[in-house]
């Protein structure tokens, strides 16, 4: 083994810096998502379950009027679609999240805390890599249902990418938020008891909400609280190349609050990482 | 400043910490001279770990200060951080990700673009001897392999100042000495700082500075040498026991 001389630098990162930063990190998420090929299957598999079995069975009892953004009668499994999109993207945020507990119980998380980028620069773009990786599993399951009879606008196809791309995002914040306070990755089950199950059934996902005030207000009121479900009517509104501005708004705004909450939590000097031994075990 | 006039690669003044109530760190100082070999000498649970932690900024530092080439890592932590190479006692290689796919996530994670990134994984990479495994995914290295691609990890970004927690646990005699070996001359041909964290005595040699760490504590700072000679003792074993006490038998394996 031999050694070679040390070299001065200039101070700061120019913008082409932060970008390869920012690309590291978004190749990085990509490879281990194609190193988890099970990871991908399971995604895939999971929303298209719901598709052939559960929309098969309830488009012979649940009819949906018209409700915007559609302007006629619509098979369920037409409406449900959005709501699985949505689907995808919460599973994806959770695994995200896993796969962070995992990195910091395996130390892997310590290397890209200590990378000299800001904090919040280096977790925005793991958000951004955990986005592109649901964005893409997203569109695999369109094409797999467009297949299978699933009417999807031609324009929706583009129309639904920045509200993917924002919905995305919310949960995958979603996720580092909560991967900040779960110690260690048993507790992880907890997750899908309290966190995806919830979010997902107290949603407009597999049902009107006006269907749903019909029999609980209270279910109702879970479910306009629920910012998953204005995920769902993002995209749902997004396929149909329409902007539901409050849907936007809340998945805009709950997406900066987690953002933020996440940022905080993974500050050395306040949040919960600082308590819990730092990206591992001291 | 140094002494001598030169800004210490590390300086670490007056840091505390504490879990809870529990203090792990109080009153800690040391330097680390450019161009040096300081070993941080501690038995197990001496709090070198979160010392490192600190350094790092996985923890913040509440009480003290530290600094790197003059850079206080609270309030500059981007430059502090840049010019510190660091080797963590966990191993952190993404397991299934190949040699080479984890030095060029490293070397995003500190902005060098891919055609620089490949170039330099390759010459650490050679450094180490490991060139021929860059395509292999790192889950097929042995424990030994793993540390010295860290170390090659940890130089790609071409730091002045290398901080290793117990590199050397968990390894074999021969992987041991190849890594020693190949710090030390680091240390020697490229003027690399170096804090090396150990409860080795076998590791330090006779002119190399030394904090021993103690409980949390510096209990002494100074060359080996010298540390010997101050105490009165024979050797760098009996001059630690007179410092902390009985010193277990693996301390000197």
């Amino acid at each position: 083994m031999s050694a070679t001389a040390v070299a001065a630098r200039p101070r700061g990162f120019t913008s082409t810096q932060y970008a390869i930063c920012l690309a590291g990190i978004v190749w990085r998420e990509a490879l281990r998502f194609v190193h988890q090929r099970e990871r991908f299957v399971s995604a895939l598999v999971r929303p298209l379950v719901w598709l052939f079995i559960f929309a098969a069975g309830f488009r012979q009892i649940l009819g949906v009027s018209i409700i915007p953004p559609y302007e006629t009668y619509v098979l369920y499994d037409v409406y449900v679609t959005p709501g699985l999109m949505a689907m995808i993207q919460l599973f994806n945020g959770m695994q995200s999240s896993l796969s962070m507990v995992y990195d910091r119980e395996m130390g892997n998380m310590r290397m890209l805390l200590v990378s000299p980028f800001p904090r919040w620069y280096l977790l925005v773009a793991k958000l951004l890599a955990s986005t592109a990786v649901s964005v893409l599993q997203v569109y695999a399951y369109m094409i797999v249902a467009w297949l299978w009879g699933v009417d999807i606008p031609s324009l929706g196809w583009l129309t639904v990418l920045p509200a993917l791309v924002l919905s995305g995002f919310m949960l995958g914040a979603l996720g580092m938020l909560l991967s900040s306070a779960i110690r260690q990755l048993e507790n992880f089950a907890g997750v899908m008891n309290f966190v995806i199950f919830p979010m997902f059934f107290a949603s407009s996902a597999l049902y009107p909400l006006w269907l749903v005030q019909q029999s609980s207000p209270t279910v109702y009121d879970i479910c306009r609280i629920n910012p998953f479900t204005y995920a769902v009517e993002l995209i749902r509104f997004a396929l149909y190349a329409k902007v539901d501005a409050i849907s936007l708004a809340v998945v805009a705004g709950a997406a900066l609050v987690f953002t933020l909450a996440a940022i905080l939590a993974y500050d050395p000097s306040r949040g919960l990482i600082a308590r819990r031994g730092g990206g591992g075990t001291p | 400043m140094n002494e001598d006039g030169a800004t210490p690669a590390l300086l670490v003044e007056h840091v505390s910490h504490s879990y809870g109530s529990r203090p792990a760190l109080a009153d800690v100082t040391l330097r680390v001279a450019p161009g040096r070999f300081t070993a941080l000498l501690g038995l197990n649970g001496a709090g070198k770990t979160t010392l490192f932690s600190l350094i790092t900024r996985l923890f913040d530092t509440k009480q003290g200060r530290i600094s790197v080439e003059g850079h206080d890592i609270a309030r500059e932590p981007g430059e502090a951080l840049r010019r510190l190479g660091v080797v963590f006692q966990a191993r952190t290689l993404d397991l299934d990700l190949t040699v080479m796919q984890n030095l060029l996530y490293h070397a995003a994670l500190h902005g060098i673009g891919r055609g620089e990134a490949r170039v330099r994984a390759r010459d650490v990479l050679r450094e180490v001897d490991l060139l021929e495994r860059a395509r292999d995914t790192a889950r097929r290295l042995s424990g030994g392999q793993m540390r010295r691609v860290e170390i090659a990890r940890a130089l790609l970004h071409q730091p002045h100042l290398l901080v290793l927690d117990e590199p050397t646990v968990g390894l074999d005699v021969a992987s041991k000495s190849v890594i020693l070996a190949h710090v030390r001359r680091l240390v020697a041909e490229r003027g690399v700082a170096v804090l090396w964290a150990t409860h080795l005595l076998d590791e330090i040699a006779p002119t190399d500075d030394v904090v021993v760490l103690h409980r949390g504590r510096v209990v002494a700072t100074g060359d080996a040498a010298s540390l010997v000679t101050q105490s009165g003792t024979p050797d760098l074993r009996a001059a630690f026991s007179a410092l902390t006490g009985p010193v277990p038998a693996e301390a000197v394996a």
